[in-house]
């Protein structure tokens, strides 16, 4: 082993139980999160082979993806939906998971409630059968995304069978200007990198601009490594992450809390530790970002204009954007700001917190949403709902004309009722922009909180820092 | 799990890149509670319009590649999502191996839970082979596990990597969770250490 080893590292030799001659590990899980989705064929195999789950405490479920936003008094009126969560709901029952139900006010995005709950915490390793579970990244956790075959070997066994990513560091230098948020960072990374830059490793994300970000802030980021094709992301964990885990419910308390933070304080890449790849950004140079494409790399700055296939190198990339831009139904050289949209969508595990509903409510403040949008605000949980109510954030939503909604997954993947008819164009905070993400023939461009309600306002893409 | 060991089969060609989860299985069709059944969806709103007719120019609704067991496809497949949806469907169509330049990993792990093999090349020899199959649709492409070869009879013959403890998982249709449970020892040992010094775990 090392003796200088990055955060990626001792992690995982701290969670290795039995390594192979080939490498292979056999890796301890300790947070495992589960939803109504990638998980009723798991607990299907468990039953077929008369398996229990090994460790319930450590497990906790909830429902996100299919639930509706609006009035949940009637239940689910789509079958298919019903009964994925009435699956859930029995699983849960019956091998003594704890469920956070549709009724609940701690029910929320998978992605949402673990870092709420103080169920996520640093130096452990969580997996859930969701590619987003990077997010959890942002408190210096090993967190990624995982298949149903994977989740119904944790459930079974609280371990994965694995070998070690490589490790990428990306180094953001410098301060965020005004107007440009995690959000913005996440996609200049990716714009940086591409969609597969991160495959295989584990981005480590470092810096005076990241240390600046809340926890909110560096959960965005992280939520986003997938995207640049990352087993997932992670922030070494700091003053910063101590203050917003302290107290919550399922944290360490008292002494427990005290010695856990003393642990925590020892995760940090040493020093001299050595990245296959490293990658150096300046903060000062990011600006408000979209993307016109149907790719999360295929971003451009909000000033920018479309581009065209001949910008591109090679020619399968060409064959690509003509095919984007037909799909999108924009043509090259049109400015970002003259395109207009139909639907905004501000939600998800990407940024549906508490203070990305407070950067929307400073923009909405006094305005009005376009005659010709329909705007939805999807709280990423039933916590951040109320706080926001709390805060009288929902007043200025509702006053401005904004469809002010219940928690859940909601548009960014389209399980329930709220989606995007073929052609409509939204301004989306959520993190995937691929063809039909958010509905057959949707068209979503993809954004911070702040430029998706300015986009809202003025009814066309537009620069937040007009506002 | 069903072994993988060998495979004579028609090969597709789909040369585009970045084909993510979404296009692989669309999110209305993951609402179901079974594995199986989804292969009648696979890459559905490429393979059908909005009335559910079939797009005559979709390449696996053409013969004789609406046959293919093998798939040729560009950089990046299976980006996006965790979702196994996208490997069950790909499954229940018939598909059995993928040749890409590169995979996204959660794809390209939950493919191997799945009997699916999943083969990285240069992108030169995936150019290649794309072109051979565009070129000469009928003929049948043979993959070979335990020599790690791809060939079409005497014409051409390739060499595949693979990490050999999948390549070993899949020869024998081995099932991790089976292999898992023989070390539970190391794993009830691991709980009880961590009980004493990582209490809050």
């Amino acid at each position: 082993m090392r003796t200088q080893q990055t955060l990626f590292e001792k992690i995982w030799n701290e969670h290795v139980i039995h390594k192979q001659d080939d490498g292979t590990c056999l890796i301890y899980i300790d947070r495992h999160l589960v939803h109504e989705v990638t998980s009723p064929q798991a607990f299907e195999g468990l039953r077929m082979n008369n398996r229990k789950v090994h460790k319930t405490k450590t497990t906790l479920a909830v429902a996100d993806h299919n639930v509706p936003t609006t009035n949940r008094t009637n239940g689910i009126l789509e079958e298919d939906s019903r009964i994925q969560i009435e699956t859930l709901r029995a699983n849960c029952s019956e091998f003594g998971v704890t469920l956070f139900d549709m009724d609940d006010k701690r029910q929320g995005i998978v992605h949402i409630i673990g870092p709420e709950q103080g169920f996520t915490l640093p130096g452990m390793t969580i997996v859930c059968g969701d590619s987003h579970t990077s997010t959890h990244g942002a408190f210096g956790s090993l967190a990624f995304g995982i298949g149903t075959s994977e989740v119904e070997h944790v459930l079974a066994t609280q371990t994965l069978i694995q070998k070690p990513a490589k490790n990428m560091r990306i180094t953001v230098n410098g301060a965020l200007s005004t107007g440009v948020s995690a959000k913005d960072m996440a996609l200049a990374i990716i714009r940086e990198i591409g969609t597969a830059g991160g495959t295989g490793h584990v981005i480590e994300y470092t810096g005076e601009a990241v240390r600046a970000l809340s926890m909110e802030g560096r959960m965005t980021l992280c939520n986003m490594a997938i995207e640049a094709g990352a087993r997932t992301g992670l922030i070494a964990p700091d003053q910063t992450t101590f203050d917003y885990i302290k107290g919550r419910p399922m944290a360490p308390q008292g002494k427990k809390f005290e010695m856990a933070v003393s642990y925590w304080k020892t995760l940090f890449s040493d020093e001299d530790a050595t990245y296959d790849k490293d990658i150096v950004i300046n903060a000062d140079d990011i600006t408000p970002l979209v993307t016109w494409g149907t790719s999360p790399e295929d971003v451009i700055e909000i000033t920018g204009i479309v581009p065209c296939p001949d910008d591109f190198d090679t020619e399968e990339k060409k064959a690509s954007v003509q095919r984007m831009l037909d799909y999108m139904g924009l043509t090259s050289g049109m400015h970002m700001q003259e395109i207009t949209i139909d639907k905004a969508f501000i939600g998800s595990c990407t940024n549906a917190r508490i203070e990305d509903l407070r950067e929307v409510a400073k923009i909405a403040q006094g305005h009005k949403v376009a005659d010709n949008v329909h705007a939805l605000i999807v709280p990423g949980s039933g916590l951040v709902k109320e706080q926001a109510e709390k805060e009288g954030l929902d007043k200025i939503f509702i006053e401005a004309g904004f469809d002010w909604r219940e928690p859940g997954c909601s548009m960014c993947l389209a399980m329930n009722a709220d989606k995007l008819e073929p052609e409509e164009r939204c301004a989306s905070t959520s993190n995937r922009n691929f063809e039909g993400r958010q509905g057959r023939g949707g068209r979503t461009h993809l954004m911070s909180p702040a430029m998706a309600a300015a986009a809202a306002i003025r009814g066309r893409l537009t620069d937040v820092r007009e506002f | 799990m069903k072994p993988f060991q060998t495979l004579r089969a028609v090969a597709a060609p789909m040369p585009m890149i970045n084909i993510d989860t979404d296009i692989i299985i669309p999110k209305q069709f993951l609402k179901t509670i079974k594995r199986t059944g989804l292969g009648v969806n696979a890459f559905n709103d490429l393979r059908y319009d909005e009335n559910g007719n079939e797009n005559k120019d979709f390449v696996l609704n053409k013969k004789p590649y609406r046959n293919a067991e093998i798939l040729i496809t560009g950089k990046n497949f299976g980006c996006g999502s965790s979702r196994e949806h996208a490997p069950w469907a790909i499954k229940d169509f018939g598909i059995q191996c993928i040749i890409a330049s590169s995979f996204a990993d959660i794809f390209y792990n939950n493919s191997f839970k799945n009997g699916i093999l999943p083969i990285e090349l240069p992108q030169e020899q995936v150019d290649t082979l794309m072109k051979e199959v565009q070129e000469n649709p009928d003929v049948l492409i043979e993959i070979n596990l335990e020599k790690q070869t791809i060939t079409r009879g005497n014409k051409f013959s390739l060499n595949f990597d693979i990490d050999p403890f999948r390549k070993h998982c899949l020869l024998g249709g081995i099932d991790d969770i089976d292999l898992t449970l023989e070390k539970k020892n190391y794993i009830d040992s691991y709980e009880n250490k961590i009980n004493t010094e990582k209490p809050w775990i």
